[in-house]
């Protein structure tokens, strides 16, 4: 297995092992941190579209490793808005760095940008495609709480129909042996397409509408938001958002180890009165952001095997 | 009236398409765009079938289909067998196949693909031939053969 000069585009591409591995890398690299493994590379950030905790965590992840940080933080500062294509800026981009990380709004971007470059790609997220980078953080943080994924009960809650999040971290999860809970409205179901993936894989999975159902039997429970923008219809927006918040009042109905992560951002599916329980993990989830993308960073620069 | 008949039917050399389902024959000869050329076609539906109940038959004159234009065909009507005619003779028959990748043929469904963003050829992985299922290979969404466009 090897990662040298390797594009990061979508967890479809990585195997179980290479899965492994990289949450192997992350755990070494954030016990025993090397403040020079990056000297002398540079990292492109290419955000075409606005991101704060993506952006942030791996311009964090490449500092904290000696390496140096370029790029953009919204297109409106780049010849984009004079028409240049996306393979033009990226045929321009791998000549002043080493590696470089994108977030694109258009769905595929990543993929394009990996054939045009020379230089490794890490996804930082397409549409409503591949976030890779954000499912190995899952998956890190899943293994550091729990200290496994297998065997784990892992229910996912809100928007299953549009989450990124939730699509990605269910194809990987489909590589261990978890059982899974997708719980959401009818109208914001997992989409079919996923299903029959987990189908194929021989994976469990049970749909429900209400979480007080199923909730006593999960490990981890993953809170989503209901994506404003990702409805045409403000008025059927209105309709879903808010349908599943948690607060003190689901504690009597979880396992007292029942641990809950969500992407972030958050609107109100999560009540602030639960950040100081045992159960809150969102913030040490945001925070893994930074070594997992030291680990790939390091891994696709060839500066870790 | 048998002689006429044979005029109209037989080719020299060219194509005929057969065993298409008779919904999908004129979405075939749509796309070889076949009233657009001058070679001598004909078109044929209801004709009497074992295996499908009902049958079209295509015959282009003169013209031999490229393998890109197969694979189209394999797209639209997939039970549909090609005959390659030379000398008023059968030289050649086979059955149309999807093949596992397809590149450049169809139009993504997804719009806010990249591949209907910029001039990128498309490319698609056959998920499953029956019933039809692809994934795109940029935007990696599965698309069934209702929402096949092509290009």
């Amino acid at each position: 297995m090897t990662f040298e000069n390797r594009d990061i585009i979508s967890i479809r591409d990585l195997s179980k092992n290479e899965i492994l591995h990289v949450l192997k890398t992350a755990k070494k690299i954030e016990r025993k941190p090397n403040p020079n493994l990056l000297k002398g590379e540079v990292m492109a950030s290419l955000f075409f579209e606005p991101s704060t905790r993506t952006r942030l965590s791996f311009e964090s992840a490449m500092r904290r490793l000696g390496g140096e940080v370029i790029g953009f933080a919204e297109p409106g500062t780049t010849s984009l808005k004079k028409g240049e294509t996306l393979w033009d800026t990226i045929k321009m981009a791998e000549r002043y760095a080493d590696v470089i990380v994108m977030r694109h709004p258009v769905e595929g971007a990543a993929r394009l940008a990996a054939e045009a470059a020379g230089v490794p790609i890490i996804n930082g997220g397409d549409g409503a495609n591949q976030h890779p980078t954000q499912t190995l953080l899952d998956l890190y943080t899943i293994q550091k709480a729990k200290g496994k994924i297998e065997r784990l009960k892992i229910g996912f809650l809100g928007d299953l129909k549009y989450g990124r999040t939730v699509h990605s971290l269910a194809i990987a999860l489909s590589h261990f042996n978890t059982a899974l809970y997708f719980i959401s409205p009818e109208a914001l179901k997992m989409p079919d397409s996923y299903l029959e993936e987990l189908d194929s894989k021989g994976i469990q999975y049970y749909e429900e509408t209400d979480l007080l159902k199923v909730s006593k039997k999960l490990d981890i429970l993953y809170a989503t938001r209901i994506q404003k923008e990702r409805f045409p219809d403000p008025l059927e927006y209105k309709k879903y958002a808010g349908v599943y918040k948690l607060n003190r009042s689901i504690l009597p109905h979880i396992k007292p180890s029942l641990k809950i992560m969500h992407p972030l951002p958050r609107v109100d599916e999560i009540h602030p009165e639960l950040d100081d329980t045992k159960h809150a993990l969102y913030f040490e989830q945001a925070g893994n952001g930074v070594p997992v993308r030291q680990a790939l960073l390091s891994l696709v620069l060839g500066r870790v095997k | 009236m048998n002689k006429k008949m044979l005029k109209i039917s037989a080719i020299n050399e060219g194509t005929v398409i057969d065993h298409i389902s008779t919904i999908n024959t004129f979405k075939v000869a749509e796309f070889l765009n076949l009233k657009e050329g001058e070679d001598v076609v004909t078109v044929g539906m209801n004709f009497e079938s074992k295996k499908l109940g009902k049958k079209g038959v295509i015959k282009i004159g003169g013209r031999f289909l490229t393998k890109n234009e197969v694979n189209k065909i394999a797209l639209i009507a997939p039970e549909a067998n090609i005959n390659i005619i030379k000398d008023y003779g059968v030289k050649e028959k086979f059955k149309v196949e999807i093949p596992d990748v397809i590149k450049g043929i169809i139009k993504c469904a997804n719009t806010n693909c990249i591949t209907n963003k910029e001039s990128v050829r498309t490319k698609f992985y056959v998920l499953c031939k029956d019933p039809l299922k692809l994934r795109c290979h940029y935007c990696e969404r599965v698309v069934g053969k209702e929402e096949i466009g092509l290009v």
